[in-house]
């Protein structure tokens, strides 16, 4: 073996992947790298390309330029052992309809090189389906469905794992069970690259970000770095917006942003106390005043905004 | 290998098109065995069309005859047509594409369950043909093509080799609906299409001025067993089936097999 991947290969690193149908470009030179250990969110709208970049770090379709490599090994270069230790699904999991769920999974380990059954009762149970296993998967419900898809990619005792939007399409109750899984895979040691469009799901679960747009990569980096360098603001709810801006403009807080009758601003600490005295000295009502970090799903919608 | 071979199999049998046609094989003779006991005449211009009630070893012969024209092509086409493209249409083919086998040794495991399955229904249909027609006929002597008498033992090896050689064809065919499974993704279009081809395989060879291909044309090669049924065997059109069919499986599968091995599986 000349072409011996290098000691402690990173799970997922992708270089300039780029795919393009016809005049579309889907991925457009798209950098990643995941690191053991990451819970990495990779976020962006519908359209943006995540499952198109996720298609091809799993070998499905043909990168019209660029590489992945999945712990050292290009899956279009080494084929099925470039998944050596990866598992997950995009889109959807799909399964043979006119199968039980337990058979899919009989099929699916056997494809592994063979799984003992009482390894399929444990995932089946991990995923609460043990129950319905025998039933035909024509059956299910997409929330069963997507579960199954987990269970078949636990099956192979991944050491990465790739989730493709994993709670769309299900009830709140569904998603927060597929959270809380996750969480404990995560937890368990597990490598997870998520895509999702839900921000919510993407702050609560992953220590690192991508976040991608038409096929762009326009962020990338840790999670709560992204939130810190738009944070530090304040947010004030007062009973006469227009006034209040004159008064915090008189302290020397300028750039003042009205949203209906917010007002944000960047200040430290100490002006905006003397801000507040005067604002009360004036008569102007305070319902609220308080340290504002942008959400997620702002800081999305002013990066895909300005990108446009 | 065996394991996903095993798994194409177990797919097979867990869907209704699989008992389709295997149950179409089935019923052919038996349908053709109770026409005849209750009508006189018979198939009286094709070969051992005349013996059809002397013993039960003319019928499977008859019936080969009779559904090389399309029944055969189409109860072939059914599951070879369907064998990839059934994966695009359920979107399978990315759950199986992501486990630990290259796509060729799925491809592989493809055909050689769609091969089984067109070997077991012409092996099918010779021994519905048999018991039925024995029963009803017995199970006698059999006059060979060139006009002799074949012992019945004799007789059923002979139709042995014959459905062996006769699946040569029948592997052409399912080859093909092997390649338009693939490349079409869709099962429909590939059933039609495999059919299609089979029956331009036989147009061809009833046009005038094709004789000097006609040899060489995939249909002619449902023939080949009459070479089994002389006395002494004619080994010249069994050998010919053998290179002949070589070439009609090996392009259609080679071509797919590229086409399987590059393609891109999204949304499917
Ligand atoms: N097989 C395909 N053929 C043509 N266009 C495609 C194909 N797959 C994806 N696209 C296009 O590529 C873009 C990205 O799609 P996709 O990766 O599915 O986005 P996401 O998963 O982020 O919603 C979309 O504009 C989509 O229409
Ligand atoms: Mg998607």
């Amino acid at each position: 073996m000349s072409d011996a991947p290098p000691i402690e290969p990173m799970p997922i690193e992708a270089c300039g992947l780029v795919k393009r149908y016809g005049d579309i470009v889907a991925v457009d030179h798209v950098d990643l790298s995941v690191e053991r250990g990451d819970v990495f969110g990779y976020l962006g709208p519908n359209g943006a390309g995540k499952t198109t970049s996720l298609r091809m770090l799993l070998g499905l379709i043909r990168p019209t330029a660029g590489a992945a490599r999945l712990f050292g090994r290009d899956p279009i270069v080494d084929g099925a052992r470039a998944l050596d230790g990866v598992a997950g699904f995009v889109e959807g999991p799909r399964f043979y309809p006119y199968l039980s769920g337990r058979r899919n999974l009989r099929l699916l380990g056997d494809l592994d090189g063979g799984v003992p059954a009482a390894r399929i009762d444990e995932v089946l149970d991990v995923v609460e389906l043990r129950d319905r296993a025998k039933d035909r998967v024509g059956g299910y419900s997409h929330g069963m469905r997507q579960r199954l898809g987990i269970a078949g990619a636990l099956l192979r005792d991944p050491r990465l794992l790739l989730l493709d939007e994993p709670a769309t399409g299900l009830d709140p109750g569904g998603m927060r069970d597929m959270r809380e899984l996750i969480k404990r895979l995560a937890a368990d040691g597990i490598t997870i690259l998520l895509s999702s469009h839900i921000l919510a799901e993407v702050e609560e679960l992953c220590n690192r970000v991508a976040i991608i747009r038409t096929g762009r990569i326009i962020y990338e980096g840790r999670l709560d770095e992204l939130l810190q360098s738009a944070g530090g603001g304040y947010l004030l709810r007062a009973s006469d917006p227009e006034r209040a801006r004159a008064v915090l403009l008189a302290h020397g807080i300028d750039g003042v942003q009205v949203v209906e009758r917010e007002l944000r601003f960047q200040a430290d600490a100490a002006t905006v106390e003397a801000a507040s005295v005067a604002l009360g000295k004036a008569g102007i009502g305070i319902s609220l005043l308080a340290p504002h970090t942008a959400t997620l799903e702002e800081l999305f919608l002013g990066m895909t905004e300005q990108a446009a | 290998m065996t394991r996903v071979y095993k798994w194409e199999v177990l797919k097979l049998l867990a869907q209704k098109r699989t008992y389709l046609g295997l149950g179409a094989a089935m019923l052919v003779p038996l349908i053709f065995v109770v026409v005849l006991t209750f009508r006189s005449g018979g198939p009286n211009d094709i070969p051992l069309g005349r013996s059809i009630r002397d013993t039960g070893l003319a019928t499977p012969f008859v019936v080969l005859f009779f559904m090389s024209i399309w029944a055969f092509p189409l109860i072939t086409a059914l599951v070879s047509g369907d064998i990839v493209a059934a994966e695009s249409h359920n979107g399978t083919l990315k759950t199986i594409l992501t486990r630990s086998r290259d796509r060729g040794e799925i491809y592989a495991a493809k055909v050689l369950a769609a091969f089984t399955y067109t070997a077991l229904v012409i092996a099918a249909m010779g021994v519905v043909g048999v018991v039925a027609a024995s029963i009803e006929w017995g199970f006698n002597d059999l006059t060979s093509l060139s006009g002799t008498t074949v012992s019945a033992w004799h007789g059923l090896g002979l139709l042995a080799a014959s459905l062996a050689i006769y699946a040569w064809p029948m592997a052409g065919i399912a080859a093909f609906g092997l390649f338009l499974s693939t490349v079409t993704r869709n099962s429909a279009s590939a059933v039609v299409g495999t059919l299609l081809w089979a029956l331009l395989m036989q147009l061809l060879g009833v046009l005038p001025g094709t004789e000097s291909i006609r040899p060489y044309l995939l249909g002619e090669q449902f023939q080949a067993w009459h070479g089994f049924l002389r006395t002494p065997a004619d080994w010249t059109p069994v050998v010919r089936a053998l290179w002949v069919c070589a070439f009609y499986v090996g392009v259609p599968l080679a071509a797919g097999y590229l086409v399987f091995l590059r393609r891109d599986v999204a949304g499917e």
